[in-house]
């Protein structure tokens, strides 16, 4: 073992070679790639399992699978999506970008940083062995509601609930990593309100995360005990209530899709103002509004349970707390296209996916604020319509700006330039195709299709052939994604220090490709004001 | 993995495939000239109670909010996307704060919110409102059929997923065309009278599952070892289709419900059928049955109820859901079987609601059917195992 | 080392094996609770992989720590990682304090027919819905059910869900060996504040007198915490006792579980302290631990409160 001798040089010392520089390393750099290429790998996995949905709801009858492997499809999907692809690429982009922006080395405790990755392949392995064991992979939902989850749920349910433990220590520590970096290894002119968006909005995650996942991790304790050493939690007979369930879950899930969300806001309020040459519109008002959804998404969980029979008092404050968050969401929007309004805009590929996403999110949002009304929720809960709402801020939301980031800071990861032409065709590709594939289930949720059905009646027909069509393609356009990265990594020009020409930010003033180590001494104050977002 | 893929139906798969997409891209033309949304669903129902005509009212006004706002934020936004674009010239304005225009878009969204709030308190407060009803139903979910109760009258009856139906899951487009409503038709209908005002008492025996029927704007969760209850006063005379709306396992997907709201005296008479239907079973129950008798019931008995988890052929799905064919408790003591099937173990269900006669014949084809050699039941044996 | 400058690690091997140990324990226990048989060697073994390694990790730490190779920068990244960390467990707690509040307050006032759930005693003929002694019914069977109207129905609705519940016998009396326990968990704070104290004038004897004060109470406290399970099995409240049990056990052993680590760690401090590893100004260790044994504490407190006493 070595033994860490921090002598003046090991700062300017690049990394170790072969496999094992992967295993061992301490790098945020380095963790950022593992962290996302893990996550490329879990969304082609996901979106396998979504090929494998769509293809069976292609038409109406069973034409592939059994109704029982259909659920585990649907389960894993979401799981693997929501824990593996969306919430690890962030975490990777928050590793690859917050040292960099906040003028720091490295992260603030870069051994853990280490080890919060490494928990993930194996949590990832124990969840997707559950396929190949008895009673097959979880089949209840990747909300796991009890009883479907204890009492009914196959053994492999155990090794569910580890895996979920596992990827719970590892979000944990991601976040209080990232907390320790941006309060204590941020360059010491650097005020808080100098900090970009993105270092800003991971900061406010980081909160949600350390208050949610532990909530989780107790759920999850608690079906354990449920199913293995007679407690009664969620179970009537002995007093517990499996409704309790969904209250707990809630309490982690709804700050959970905040936190798959709040860095994709950082993420569009960087290339926004790069593309329309002005700076951002009320960078302050930005971060309060961060805040603000942060704080409210942890009191309006029950927006899930409109049906579980709650009283109505309870439902009406549910409702009007969610409503409260078009608010916030709003201050954001309108700041996005107050910053492009009169600006100079370019249509490179990060402006071509932030821009969409501010369009295609809106539209998810319009549809949560539709959900968010109890008693309509009545006639869309648990449909199509839940669907189109969810995949519409979660993939043209979430994943389009991940995809934007992706293309915005490629140039700085590798030091070389994608194939412009290519991300062009790439993206119109993916905006058609993925609007054939979600738009169509607003209609099938409104018509009666509930969701997590591997059959339908007839009139449900013709909207599921079209998204399905649609899924074929924005599967398919993946396959160019990955021939544009690989191709920009292999083959792309040189890029130039700072490629988006009015783009600000600390990583910028690095070399091109950044040094292994970003920052050695602190960035001055001169540089840092020359910089800032809020100015 | 289970993942089976039937050659057959993969050279269907493609034939029917094409056939939909050339009668769907037809359909889209015909969409752009003439209004087709009914046929298509492109809207949610109206209903045929008060409470659905409400939470449609509520639909549409947040919607066309929506729209509203959409059109006006999306509007700026594609304007300066096609007007301050660099290549038309234009000169990046460098004003980035404006304290009025932020009160502004808070203010406004916070006075619609509250616009879309009032009205929707009220729609709320009415439908949780069930003391006006005149009369009760009560509703339990199992794993995967409907049990309905109908406390004053007495009356108690399964409703399970049509067997033809169940057998065209796997056929060709033609059949599933054929039977009608494929996948909303049940073997037995639940009976309301029109123009009543009902309380649903809906829970569950197992897991949550959730009734729901559009048409009336009832959807409501059935959680185990609680009730929660629903009403609704349906106006119009007519059948009305919905499904379970609360992943509930397997056959989540295959839990339909189908209601006939009939004439107030169409009700009283199928009421009064249904009481004498009760009393025949009852008598037939006192009777000793011959083997053949509760086999051919038994057959019956158990597709519909048993198939579900132990297979049609009895071989079950091993693991969880074992096989019937060789079982040792089939092979075994009468009363062990008896006590399985009346009182459940684990996932597997309780089947007591079912009467003494068919559960007579669907333990004794269990015990002879699929090359088993137990003994016949009586409905009598089970009546005293009860 | 200057302010200046960072302080960045060398790659490692620990969380690798970090993680194949806390993957060894998991896959282990899950199959032991499946009956497989070797699932307890293997937990096993992946417990004594995380021994191994956090004797490791934390060793060299120690190490780096006492060869000066950390400066004020990174003692202040250990004081956000480990003040967090304890958030984190707070959240943890919370979520079965949430369960304790969600029962008492609403399911079994439900199950009892309290607010929107006047149908729901329907289902249950031998209910009672008070909190500790609730009377329950075999799952399972079958309730001959009144409604509404007067009329007598059989329903078969009580969830078959094959959990044998029964009623607890006893509640625990809070003024017995639990307000001892307060007393000792809330002595040991101060004990250990004095260490602290010691510590920073400089009074080696009196920090090692304090800390072994403080460990003996712990581990007085835990002593009594199970006596007292010992007795509560005995008179027949279980794990298995419905809500009651399930809540009281589950937030009295993970804490139990939590002075049992505290008290590990305090060991371990005392050790280091005779190594002497910390000075009057450079002590984070200490500092960590004491915090952690401080939130115990406050844990306590929450408990006796709530699951004791009210
Ligand atoms: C990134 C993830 C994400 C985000 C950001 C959101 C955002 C929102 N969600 Fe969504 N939601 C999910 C992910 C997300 N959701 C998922 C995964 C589920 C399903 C889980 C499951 O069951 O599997 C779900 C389900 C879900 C439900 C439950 C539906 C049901 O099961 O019956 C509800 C109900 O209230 C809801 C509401 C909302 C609301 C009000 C918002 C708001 O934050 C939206 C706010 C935004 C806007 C409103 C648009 C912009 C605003 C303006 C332009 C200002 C002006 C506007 C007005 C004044 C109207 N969501
Ligand atoms: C978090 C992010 C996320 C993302 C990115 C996606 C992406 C997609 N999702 Fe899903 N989805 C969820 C989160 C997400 N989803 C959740 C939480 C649920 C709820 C689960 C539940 O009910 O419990 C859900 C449920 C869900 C359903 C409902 C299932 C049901 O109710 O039964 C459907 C159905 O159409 C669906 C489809 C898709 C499709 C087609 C994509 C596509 O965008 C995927 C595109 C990606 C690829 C296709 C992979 C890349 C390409 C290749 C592997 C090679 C090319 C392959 C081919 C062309 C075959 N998802
Ligand atoms: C929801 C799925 C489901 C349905 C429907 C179902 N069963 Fe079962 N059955 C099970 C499961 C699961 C078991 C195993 C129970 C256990 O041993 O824990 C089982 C076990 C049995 C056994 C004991 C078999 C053995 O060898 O252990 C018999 C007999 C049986 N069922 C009869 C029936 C009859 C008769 C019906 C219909 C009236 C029926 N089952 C319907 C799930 C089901
Ligand atoms: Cu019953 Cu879904
Ligand atoms: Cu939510």
């Amino acid at each position: 073992m070595t033994t860490a001798t921090a002598s003046h040089d090991d700062h300017h010392h690049g990394p170790e070679k072969g496999l094992m520089r992967w295993v061992k390393t301490t790098n945020h750099k380095d963790i950022g790639s593992l962290y996302m290429w893990f996550a490329f790998t879990m969304l082609l996995i996901g979106g396998a399992f979504a090929m494998g949905i769509r293809a069976e709801l292609l038409q109406p009858g069973l034409q592939l699978m059994e109704p029982q492997f259909f659920n585990q499809l649907t389960t894993m999907h979401g799981l693997i999506m929501v824990f593996g692809a969306i919430m690890p690429a962030f975490v990777g982009l928050g590793n690859w970008l917050i040292p960099m922006m906040v003028g720091a080395p490295d992260m603030a405790l870069p051994r853990m940083n280490n080890w919060s990755f490494w928990i993930l392949p194996f949590a990832g392995g124990i969840l997707l062995s559950t396929f190949f064991m008895e009673g097959g992979a979880p089949a209840f939902g990747w909300t796991f509601y009890a009883p479907l989850s204890t009492t009914f749920a196959p053994d492999s349910t155990d090794f569910f609930i580890f895996a979920v433990h596992l990827l719970g220590f590892s979000s944990i520590m991601g976040a209080i990593n990232i907390i320790a970096t941006v309060l204590n290894m941020r360059a010491p002119e650097m005020k808080l309100m100098d900090m970009p968006l993105f270092v800003w909005t991971w900061l406010i995650t980081s909160f949600l995360l350390i208050g949610a996942m532990p909530v989780l991790a107790g759920a999850v304790t608690m079906m354990l005990t449920d199913r293995n050493f007679g407690t009664a939690f969620f179970d009537a007979t002995g007093g517990g209530d499996p409704v309790l369930f969904q209250h707990i879950f809630w309490f982690f899930g709804h700050p959970e899709v905040y936190i798959m969300i709040l860095p994709a806001f950082g993420v569009v309020s960087h290339i926004i103002p790069t593309f329309a040459r002005k700076p951002l519109f009320g960078y302050s008002s930005m971060v309060y509004a961060t805040a603000s959804i942060a704080f409210l998404s942890y009191i309006v969980w029950a927006h899930h349970m409109f049906l579980t029979g709650m009283p109505v008092a309870g439902e009406l404050y549910f409702m009007y707390a969610t409503m409260l968050i078009a608010v916030p969401t709003g201050v954001k929007v309108f700041n996005w296209i107050s910053t492009m309004w009169r600006g100079s805009m370019t249509f490179e590929t990060p402006m071509l996916w932030a821009v969409s996403f501010v369009f295609l999110f809106t539209i998810g949002g319009f549809s949560g604020l539709m959900l968010g009304i109890a008693p309509a929720d009545i006639q869309y809960h648990d449909t199509y319509f839940v669907v189109a709402h969810f995949h519409y801020v979660l993939v043209t939301g979430a994943l389009w700006s991940i995809i934007a980031a992706v293309f915005y800071w490629l140039p700085k990861w590798t030091g070389k330039m994608y194939n412009e032409k290519l991300g062009k065709v790439h993206f119109w590709w993916a905006m058609i195709s993925v609007n054939v594939l979600f738009f169509p289930q607003h209609f099938l949720g409104l018509a009666g299709m509930p969701r997590r059905i591997p059959d339908y009646s007839l009139q449900f027909a013709d909207f599921n052939l079209i998204s399905s069509l649609g899924g074929f393609a924005f599967g398919a356009s993946f396959i160019l994604l990955t021939y544009i990265v690989i191709d920009c990594v292999r083959n792309g020009k040189p890029a130039s220090a700072r490629p988006w020409s009015s783009a600000k930010g600390l990583e910028w003033t690095l070399e091109p490709k950044a040094q292994y180590h970003s920052f050695n001494t602190p960035p001055s104050r001169a540089l840092i004001e020359a910089e800032s977002q809020n100015s | 993995m289970r993942l089976r893929i039937n050659e057959m139906k993969g050279i269907y798969l493609f034939g029917g495939f094409m056939k939909r997409l050339t009668t769907l891209l037809s359909a889209l033309v015909a969409m752009m000239s003439t209004n087709v949304f009914a046929e298509y669903g492109l809207n949610m129902t109206e209903g045929v109670t008060s409470i659905s005509h409400d939470i449609y009212d509520l639909h549409m006004m947040v919607f066309w909010v929506c729209v509203v706002i959409a059109v006006v934020v999306f509007g700026a936004m594609f304007y300066s996307v096609f007007a301050h674009r660099k290549s038309k010239g234009a000169v990046a304005a460098q004003f980035h704060e404006s304290t009025k225009a932020e009160l502004v878009w808070t203010i406004v969204p916070v006075i619609i919110l509250v616009g879309m709030a009032i009205p929707a308190s009220k729609v709320l407060i009415d439908l949780e409102d069930t003391t006006k009803a005149e009369m009760s139903v009560k509703i339990t979910g199992h794993q995967w059929k409907w049990q309905y109760d109908y406390p004053e009258e007495g009356i108690s009856f399964i409703s399970n997923l049509a067997q033809s139906h169940k057998d065209v899951v796997t056929g060709t487009d033609a059949d599933r065309e054929a039977v009608g409503n494929y996948l909303l038709e049940v073997d037995k209908h639940l009976v309301l009278p029109v123009d009543t005002s009902i309380r649903f008492l809906i829970t569950s025996n197992d897991v949550i599952h959730n009734w729901w029927v559009p048409a009336f704007g009832v959807k409501q969760d059935a959680n185990p070892g609680f009730i929660n209850d629903a009403w609704a006063k349906v106006d119009e005379i007519g059948t009305y289709r919905g499904q379970c709306a609360e992943l509930c396992g397997k056959d989540h997907g295959f839990m339909p419900i189908v209601v006939d709201v009939v004439s107030k005296a169409d009700y009283a008479k199928w009421v009064s059928e249904q009481q004498a239907a009760a009393a025949a079973a009852v008598a037939s129950a006192t009777k000793t049955w011959s083997k053949d008798e509760l086999m051919a019931q038994g057959e019956s008995v158990y597709n519909t109820n048993c198939a579900g988890c132990h297979k049609k052929d009895g071989s079950g799905m091993p693991p969880v859901f074992p096989a019937m064919k060789g079982s040792p408790i089939a092979n075994g003591a009468a009363a062990d079987h008896m006590d399985i099937v009346l009182n459940g173990k684990g996932a597997m269900p309780l089947f007591k609601m079912l009467g003494d006669a068919d559960l007579a014949a669907v333990i004794t084809y269990e015990r002879n059917a699929f090359g088993n050699t137990g003994s016949v039941v009586q409905p009598s044996d089970v009546k005293s195992a009860r | 080392m200057s302010e200046q400058e960072y302080y960045v690690p060398e790659g490692t091997y620990w969380p690798i094996i970090g993680s194949i140990g806390v993957s060894t324990l998991f896959v282990g226990f899950a199959n032991q609770m499946h009956g497989v048989e070797w699932g307890g060697s293997v937990m096993a073994l992946g417990f004594a992989i995380m021994v191994f390694m956090m004797f490791g990790w934390f060793g060299q730490v120690v190490n780096e720590s006492t060869n000066g190779i950390y400066n004020k920068q990174v003692d202040r990244s250990f004081r956000w990682g480990m003040s967090w960390f304890i958030f984190s467990e707070v959240m943890f707690f919370a979520a079965f304090f949430g369960a304790l509040f969600y029962a008492r307050q609403l399911s079994v006032p439900w199950l009892g027919g309290a607010d929107n759930n006047i149908y729901t005693p329907d289902l249950w003929n031998a209910f009672s819905a008070s909190w500790h002694q609730m009377a329950f019914m075999a799952p399972g069977s079958v309730t001959d059910t009144v409604l509404q109207s007067g009329t007598v129905m059989s329903f078969p609705t009580v969830p078959a869900t094959g959990i044998e519940t029964a009623t607890p016998a006893m509640v625990v009396d809070p003024w017995g060996l639990p307000a001892l326990n307060t007393a000792l968990l809330l002595a040991s704070g101060v004990t250990l504040t004095f260490a602290h104290h010691a510590l920073r004038a400089g009074h080696r004897n009196q920090i090692v007198g304090w800390l072994v004060a403080t460990i003996a109470l712990g581990a007085a406290f835990l002593g009594f915490q199970i006596m007292e399970y010992g007795h509560a099995y005995h008179d027949g409240l279980k794990l298995t006792s419905g809500i009651y049990g399930s809540t009281f056990y589950m937030l009295t052993g993970f804490h139990g579980f939590h002075v049992t680590v505290g008290v590990i760690m305090l060991t371990v401090i005392l050790y280091r302290v005779q190594k002497g590893h910390f000075n009057a100004d450079n002590h984070f260790g200490f500092e960590g631990v004491a915090w952690y044994w401080h939130f115990v504490d406050v844990v306590w407190l929450g408990l006796f409160v709530f699951v004791y006493w009210l």
